[in-house]
């Protein structure tokens, strides 16, 4: 478009945020169905045991209870949950069928008149067990004389890889220095206010499995299918329901395939709303637990030549999609430097606790905070500044693109003025003297920098990576648009959304290409049987890939309006050219899209020959840019298409004596290339940010030895509020992504990568002059004010 | 056994017969239909279920039905204060939506006790409301910009 971009990186007002102010969103528990059904589960009091017999006369005899499901006979019924890995003999259902694995995993499910009414009669279900040995630490599952999770596997390793890119040990005894160390990031996870809930209606007239679900996940509806032994078109997902956060967590499966096989059953909706301990025990919603252990190896000016990264994770008791967690943090192993040389062994384990699933930044942000904190260390280790140290290392401006050890090649960027413009609004000079006072008064100061890459647009090949069986190679969006006879645009997209603002991000594409106001475009989420193929909104990919699909279809629609308005304003196609919504002739004559959409409609006689399909409408299915390939045999492949980097600069005060963390002063300068509408990136960005400050200060799913359950509930499971989260200042800058519709590139997860390695650099700063470390996530105020009270070194 | 309960919600009278242990959340979501109040823990510390009791921030899942009888109750779809609503879309203080009507709740109550509130008041007012989504800078901005605006109405108007 000649145009200059008018609706694009200007402040609008987001669409969607109406309906929420007003009470009137439509969340899954909004969704009521005359006659549903309403389900409670019975869980997993023991984290290992045989079930030896499900009692479960006295709950269906209870009041109101229409039908109990347990294992005992499911696998006749549907099939497992799919692995992502190729682990056989990991079987996993729905519930338990003849053993538990973790406590909180389900054993039977009651559906009853009320939920009230389901609850009471749980109560009744009766399980006998017999306990089994159990394992609930990673490096003791890796022991082969552990207890297996699942026996039928043969041990408790899930996948074991040593990757390497470059000529590693010989770029270790060349360098001058090295350092090694161990670091943990504890099981924590995104835990959306809102739970997960489905509703599900088999329709026996239409032989049809409709399913509303606050879900955010790829090939959902293949594997609700799959599972439940139908064809792919008998199940119907409905993407216009309101999903209330989740930050890659909300899959459900397991749910969905329950409360469709029991919809079918009975005959009636049924309705599976989790309860918030339902959610945290057995939801199946746990992110990364990883231990890593950690060695760089550099030269007396700080630059690092190589990396060694052991990773190792504890994925509970399923297998499911989680490992391939290890797999994306491959495509940016190195982060913004210039590391020639990496190691890196993947390792996953199985141990009794719930399961994990896909968290904000697909395992990125633990590995993102080792990486970090060795750029720290190798600082410290040789009294350097940690600024200078990032200077150093960091890609410069002009070798982009460029390709780092694991293959993956960056698109754009300029680290230098990032990380400058982090330090200018935070007036770097004034925040160390702020912490020079601080320490000079006897308080516990720090500040924390940290750097990340946010590899965005993924086209899926982690999964290749990891799983050789698995071939996909493109991962794309869709956008369908039609223009009405009345010449109003309406758009339909092909997922559901959880706080990203895809309706405004597609009516702002579709306005800025056709120059019509995006206010007016109306945009639907279609479902998953009348909608054109799409990912769902995982891997900061949505302005990119909708980005481009709403592009895309919106220029074929142009083109196609133009070339009618050209030829009913009597010019030869291309004399006549496209400007604020209407076909314009070199006199000034013009014929509106409506004028336009008329004929295209009603009058076929005076269209253009050669345009021969009444009525005006597009459809684009946009492929992930630099897509299309298989990892080679070193595992070496471009996995995401684009880069955005932020830097993060935190001031910290630890209490002496409770170990409590403030942080003050935080700032945030990122480059997501192309901003497409301002205040949604802004929340985006500072609400990763917090969610990382969480993972970094608080948030934990505790177990005891007995591998108890601790963290059920919100006062067990501490997430911040607007007491902790400080007021998060953010400074942008743009190197638009070259393989993008307008060079946008993703910003979902940035704020989370970036704020847990921040936050631990701030606070390792302040315990530096006392000798003392913290390497192990959550950093909690007990944790640091015993390492405070223990230290033998005294500033 | 149902017991009788009466109560007036956004401003209308409301009769009906519920079990005893029905809280107040559930009998505004299930027995009225008003799903604006969400529910995110039923343990009293998410916030999402906030509504006002006589002009007071309460929250829904920690009382029953009958122990709101007599009295009037205020949900987000009888919160009818544009200002406020309007400052939460301005500023997008909110991503997904789930929170955002404990949040308005929340500060409704600020405000009506407070209308000059410190960046700290705004802070403290919804620090028993969690937003998972956005880190709460611009909640905070919504409230301070709403609190500016009413004032300046009180002035004019
Ligand atoms: S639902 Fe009431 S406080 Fe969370
Ligand atoms: S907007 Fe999603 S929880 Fe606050």
């Amino acid at each position: 478009m000649a145009d200059p971009a008018r609706f694009i990186s200007t402040r609008r007002r987001v669409r969607e945020d109406r309906r929420f102010v007003t009470g009137t969103g439509r969340f899954v528990a909004d969704i009521r169905l005359p006659g549903a059904l309403h389900a409670a589960v019975v869980t997993s009091p023991h984290p290992a045991a045989r079930i030896v017999s499900i009692d479960t006369r006295a709950a269906l005899a209870s009041e109101g209870v229409v039908e109990v499901l347990s294992g005992a006979g499911l696998p006749d019924l549907v099939d497992p949950i799919p692995n992502a890995l190729d682990t056989p003999g990991i079987c996993c259902y729905p519930l338990a069928v003849d053993a538990v694995r973790y406590v909180g995993e389900w054993v039977a499910v009651v559906v009853a008149r009320t939920r009230a009414l389901a609850e009471d009669a749980a109560e009744l279900v009766e399980v006998r067990y017999r306990e089994l040995p159990f394992v609930v630490d990673a490096e003791t599952a890796l022991d082969p004389s552990s207890p297996p999770v699942h026996p039928a596997h043969g041990s408790n390793l899930l996948y074991r890889r040593l990757f390497s890119w470059g000529p590693v040990e010989s770029d270790f005894s060349a360098a001058p220095h090295r350092l090694g160390f161990d670091l943990a990031w504890g099981r924590s996870s995104t835990v959306p206010v809102e739970t997960f809930g489905v509703v599900a209606s088999w329709d026996a007239g239409r032989d049809l499995l409709d399913i509303w679900a606050s879900i955010q996940m790829p090939s959902f509806a293949e594997q609700v299918a799959s599972c439940l032994r139908l064809d792919l078109n008998q199940v119907r997902v409905h993407y216009d329901v309101d999903v209330g956060g989740s930050y890659g967590v909300k899959r459900g499966l397991k749910h969905t395939v329950v409360a469709g096989l029991l919809a079918r059953r009975t005959g009636r909706p049924v309705r599976l709303v989790e309860d918030r301990l339902e959610n945290m025990a057995g939801g199946d919603m746990h992110g990364p637990e990883r231990k890593f252990r950690v060695a760089v190896a550099f030269d007396d000016d700080g630059m690092i030549r190589s990396l060694k990264l052991r990773a190792l994770e504890d994925v509970g008791a399923q297998s499911g999609r989680a490992p391939l967690q290890l797999g994306k943090p491959v495509s940016a192993i190195v982060g913004a430097y210039r590391i020639g040389s990496v190691a890196y062994e993947a390792i996953c384990v199985s141990t009794n606790k719930t399961g994990q699933t896909a968290v904000r930044g697909f395992g990125m942000a633990p590995t993102n905070l080792a990486l970090e904190t060795a750029v720290d260390r190798v600082a410290r280790h040789l009294g350097m500044s940690r600024f200078a140290v990032r200077r150093t290392n960091m890609i410069r401006a002009h070798q982009f693109p460029y390709r780092i050890p694991s293959g993956s090649t960056y698109d754009s960027g300029d680290y230098h003025a990032v990380l400058a413009k982090a330090c200018g609004l935070a007036r770097l000079d004034r925040l160390l003297a702020r912490r020079a006072a601080a320490r000079a008064g006897g308080r516990v100061a720090g500040v924390g920098i940290a750097t990340c890459l946010e590899p965005s647009g993924g086209n899926s090949s982690f999964e290749a990576l990891l799983n050789p069986k698995n071939t996909t190679t493109t991962w794309p969006e869709s956008c369908v648009i039609k223009v009405d006879r009345t010449g109003l645009v309406t758009a339909s997209i092909a997922t559901s959304t959880s706080g990203q603002g895809h309706e405004t991000l597609t009516a702002t594409l579709i306005g800025e290409e056709l120059g019509i106001d995006p206010d007016r475009i109306r945009v639907l989420h279609a479902d998953t049987l009348s909608a054109m193929p799409g990912n769902t909104p995982v891997a900061s990919r949505m302005a990119i890939m909708l980005g481009g699909a709403a592009t895309g279809a919106a220029g074929r629609i142009r083109d196609r309006a133009l070339a009618i308005g050209a030829h009913l304003l009597g010019l030869a196609p291309g004399e006549a050219e496209w400007s604020d919504g209407a076909a314009v002739a070199p006199d000034g004559r013009r014929l509106s899209l409506g004028e336009i959409a008329q004929v295209a409609h009603r009058e076929y006689h005076r269209l253009p020959p050669g345009i021969t399909e009444p009525g005006l409408q597009a459809t684009h299915v946009y492929q992930v840019p630099t897509g299309g390939t298989l990892p080679d045999a070193d595992g070496r492949g471009q996995m995401y298409p684009c880069y955005s980097f932020a830097a993060h600069l935190v001031y910290a005060e630890i209490d002496r004596l409770t170990g409590t963390v403030s942080l003050a002063d935080y700032v945030i300068a990122h480059d997501c290339g192309t901003v497409i509408n301002p205040d949604i990136v802004r929340g985006m960005v500072i609400g990763g940010a917090a969610h990382g400050i969480g993972a970094a200060l608080y948030e934990e799913f505790a177990y005891d030895g007995q591998g108890q359950f601790l963290s059920g509930t919100l006062a067990d499971y501490v997430m911040p509020t607007a007491h902790e989260v400080p007021d998060i200042r953010l400074v942008e800058h743009c190197t638009p992504s070259p393989l993008t519709s307008h060079g946008q590139k993703g910003v979902g997860e940035g704020g989370y990568l970036g704020a847990p390695a921040a936050v631990a650099s701030a606070v390792n700063d302040a315990l530096a002059p006392f000798g003392v470390a913290c390497l192990d996530l959550p950093m909690r105020a007990g944790t640091l004010s015993d390492l405070l009270a223990t230290a033998t070194e005294q500033p | 056994m149902s017991v009788p309960v009466t109560m007036t919600v956004n401003g209308r009278a409301v009769s009906d017969t519920v079990e005893p242990r029905v809280t107040l959340v559930d009998f505004l979501r299930d027995h009225l239909g008003l799903t604006g109040t969400h529910v995110g823990c039923e343990q009293g510390v998410c916030g999402a279920c906030s509504v006002l009791l006589d002009g007071v921030p309460v929250r829904s899942c920690l009382l029953f039905a009958v122990q709101a009888g007599n009295r009037s109750v205020t949900t987000v779809e009888g919160l009818d204060d544009a200002i406020l609503q309007d400052a939460f879309e301005e500023t997008h203080a909110m991503q997904c939506g789930y929170c955002t009507p404990g949040m308005l709740i929340a500060a409704r109550g600020l405000l009506s006790d407070t209308p000059d509130p410190s960046e700290d008041d705004i802070r403290e007012a919804i620090s028993g409301t969690l937003c998972r989504c956005t880190g709460y800078v611009q909640i905070v901005e919504a409230i301070a910009l709403a609190a500016s605006r009413l004032r300046q109405d009180e002035r004019h108007g």
